[in-house]
């Protein structure tokens, strides 16, 4: 029986235009719309399938503003059962500050006699793309950690994790408890029944102060870089085109 | 005061091809920093360095090439390369320990800065200010650039450099690359989380998209999943390899290893054509680094065709085939 813990963070979705807010200091999702990253939507599906197949759990966390609740019920639609929501304004938090809460609520549960066996959080943030809270996070609980995890067997209190990301696959054999940040591609992320969604909607929804104030994620200041004039030599249209593209690729050399 | 370099070979299992790009560009950049000499960390290379490797350190005016003997850290374990890290980082002194921001320069990198308590800024393009010392990094898959401080003058600064923010270029004297052993006592902690053996992909893995010359990409333009015949076919004639959107990927229609962007792998060819692609911020951040972009694309509003060099507006599936039949 696997009880995991899942991490993700309610980031602007900034698949369009990025737009900062009007002092500069973070990314305006307000017309975007927020999401959390793919990374963390498989991540949420690797813990649902370990928690399916050993008969455990699956708590979902986040530490935001109460608008990050869209994310802890995303999570809750497709199968996490519990909800804690660390009451912060995210922006306010570097990576090493984001592990510390987290490894707090990891704690305490532990000291409830309702330990995690494993903690998955995303490779990287869709926004800041830190690439370090799970492995902070796994140097405060003292656990092993693998980074770009896409696939995850269980088989009694160990993990076989694989990661292509680094090309060839790499296959690690951990020992529970364990972190691990997901990376995206392993895993199909399943969509929300409307079962799930009524659950979601109406789950109790856990809210923890923080402990101490964060030190800060250091930004000093944003910059949106802007889009390169355009320089673009069109070819033409349809196939009439092919033989000037033809004559591109033996001036660049591709052709063998 | 020294910079460190963590370095990655271009090929783990065959190290008499050097360093990756990306190593070489992150030791060029290492010469921006204030540092007066630039030494490295070479990991799971196990035996002395091959010539190729020392050639590639020679050019890039490294002082000392770190290496370790230790057998057991030839197959990758994120936490025991930083141990060895840091302690090549100790040994010469290092005031900076940069890395590229690969997988595992990221991984290993948020090691050392998680046992030494201290920031990691991540995937730094360049410089901005020396006094204090400045940098800016990427967010939101590059579209945006973070100024952040790095290091206090207290502990080691440590920080990843995005893959192609630099070119590699020869330092101006050529360095000793002096071989140093580190030893290290490794604890089974350091060791839980290694790679226990790899498996050949069926199918094909990352490395050939991100070694490739040329790539083809091919975005939710195509169609469908049998629709990828043309795009192959254009791939192999030029010699190249398929990269394709994440659309295409979640859509089920080709494997996620030959996903290009944020959150697939980083390119840098000679060539990418990217047929039917609308060009997101997600998936630029994976092919900017290009040397040349030709898209082709029914919109000629597209993001793709406005931030190419080339363009040819019209239906993939009928330029391919016509670009094809000029070709034979
Ligand atoms: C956190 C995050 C991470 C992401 N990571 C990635 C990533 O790693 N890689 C990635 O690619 N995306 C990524 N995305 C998604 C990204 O935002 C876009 O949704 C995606 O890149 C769009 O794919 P596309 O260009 O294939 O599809 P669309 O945006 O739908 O574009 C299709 C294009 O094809 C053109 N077209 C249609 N028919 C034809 C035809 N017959 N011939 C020629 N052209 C045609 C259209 O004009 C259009 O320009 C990420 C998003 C988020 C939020
Ligand atoms: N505010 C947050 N709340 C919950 N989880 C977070 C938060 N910030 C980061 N994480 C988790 O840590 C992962 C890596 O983030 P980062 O190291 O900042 O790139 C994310 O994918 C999330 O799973």
């Amino acid at each position: 029986m696997a009880d995991v813990l899942v991490c993700v963070k309610r980031a602007p979705d900034t698949s369009g235009e990025v737009v900062l807010t009007a002092d500069g200091g973070s990314i305006d999702g307000r017309y975007a719309g927020y999401s959390m990253s793919s990374h963390e939507e498989c991540a949420v599906e690797i813990a649902v399938s370990v928690a399916g197949d050993t008969g455990g759990s699956v708590t979902v966390l986040t530490l935001g503003d109460d608008d990050s609740v869209e994310q802890l019920r995303a999570a809750l639609a497709v199968g996490a059962d519990e909800a804690v929501r660390i009451d912060a304004t995210a922006d306010d938090y570097g990576p090493a500050d984001v592990a510390a809460a987290i490894a707090e609520v990891v704690q305490a549960r532990a000291g409830e006699g309702r330990p995690f066996d494993l903690v998955l959080v995303g490779n990287d943030a869709a926004d800041t793309g830190d690439h370090q809270v799970g492995i902070r996070l796994a140097h405060l609980l003292d656990r092993p950690v693998v980074a770009g995890a896409q696939e995850v067997a269980v088989s009694g209190d160990r993990l076989e994790v694989r990661s292509s990301v680094s090309g060839p696959t790499e296959v690690f054999d951990v020992p529970m408890p364990a972190v691990l940040t997901v990376w995206e591609g392993g895993v199909e992320p399943r969509y929300p029944n409307i079962s799930g969604r009524m659950k979601a909607k109406k789950a109790r929804i856990e809210v923890l102060e923080p402990s101490g104030a964060p030190r800060g994620s250091g930004r000093l200041g944003l910059r949106v870089l802007p889009p390169p004039e355009s320089n673009v030599e069109v070819l033409g249209e349809g196939k009439t085109a092919a033989p000037r593209l033809v004559d591109v690729l033996r001036e660049l050399g591709v052709v063998r | 005061m020294s910079v460190l370099v963590l370095v990655e070979p271009e090929d783990l299992d065959d190290l008499g091809a050097g360093l990756s790009v990306v190593s070489q560009e992150v030791l060029t950049f290492a010469r921006s920093l204030p540092g007066d000499e630039v030494d490295a960390v070479l990991v799971g290379a196990v035996g002395q360095p091959t010539e190729a490797v020392l050639a590639h350190c020679r050019e890039q005016g490294v002082r000392t090439l770190h290496v370790s003997p230790d057998a057991r850290l030839e197959r990758y374990a994120a936490r025991a390369w930083a141990r060895v890290v840091d302690a090549a980082a100790e040994a010469g002194g290092a005031a900076y320990l940069i890395g590229g921001g690969t997988p595992h320069g990221n991984e290993v990198l948020a090691h050392v800065a998680a046992a030494r308590s201290v920031p990691m800024p991540c995937n730094v393009v360049a410089v901005v200010q020396s006094e204090p010392l400045e940098v800016e990094r990427q967010v939101v898959g590059g579209a945006v650039l973070e100024r952040v401080a790095l290091g206090d003058g207290a502990g080691l600064a440590v920080a990843s450099v995005a893959g192609h923010a630099v070119a590699p270029q020869a330092a101006p004297s050529p360095g000793p690359a002096h071989v140093a052993e580190v030893d290290v006592e490794l604890t089974d902690a350091d060791l839980a989380a290694q790679v226990v053996r790899i498996e050949a992909r069926e199918g094909g893995d990352t490395s050939a998209l991100t070694g490739a010359n040329v790539v083809v990409g091919a975005g939710r333009g195509v169609g469908g999943p049998d629709q990828f015949d043309d795009v192959e076919a254009l791939a192999a004639r030029l010699g190249g390899a398929v990269g394709v959107s994440r659309v295409v990927t979640s859509l089920g229609w080709r494997p996620h290893h030959e996903q290009v962007g944020q959150t697939g792998s980083r390119i840098a060819p000679d060539l990418y054509l990217a047929c039917g692609i609308s060009g997101a911020i997600q998936h630029w951040a994976g092919c900017s680094s290009s040397k040349t972009i030709i898209a082709i694309n029914t919109d000629g509003e597209a993001p793709m065709v406005t931030k190419a060099r080339y363009a040819v507006i019209g239906d993939m599936h009928e330029v391919i085939p016509a670009v094809l039949e000029e070709l034979s």
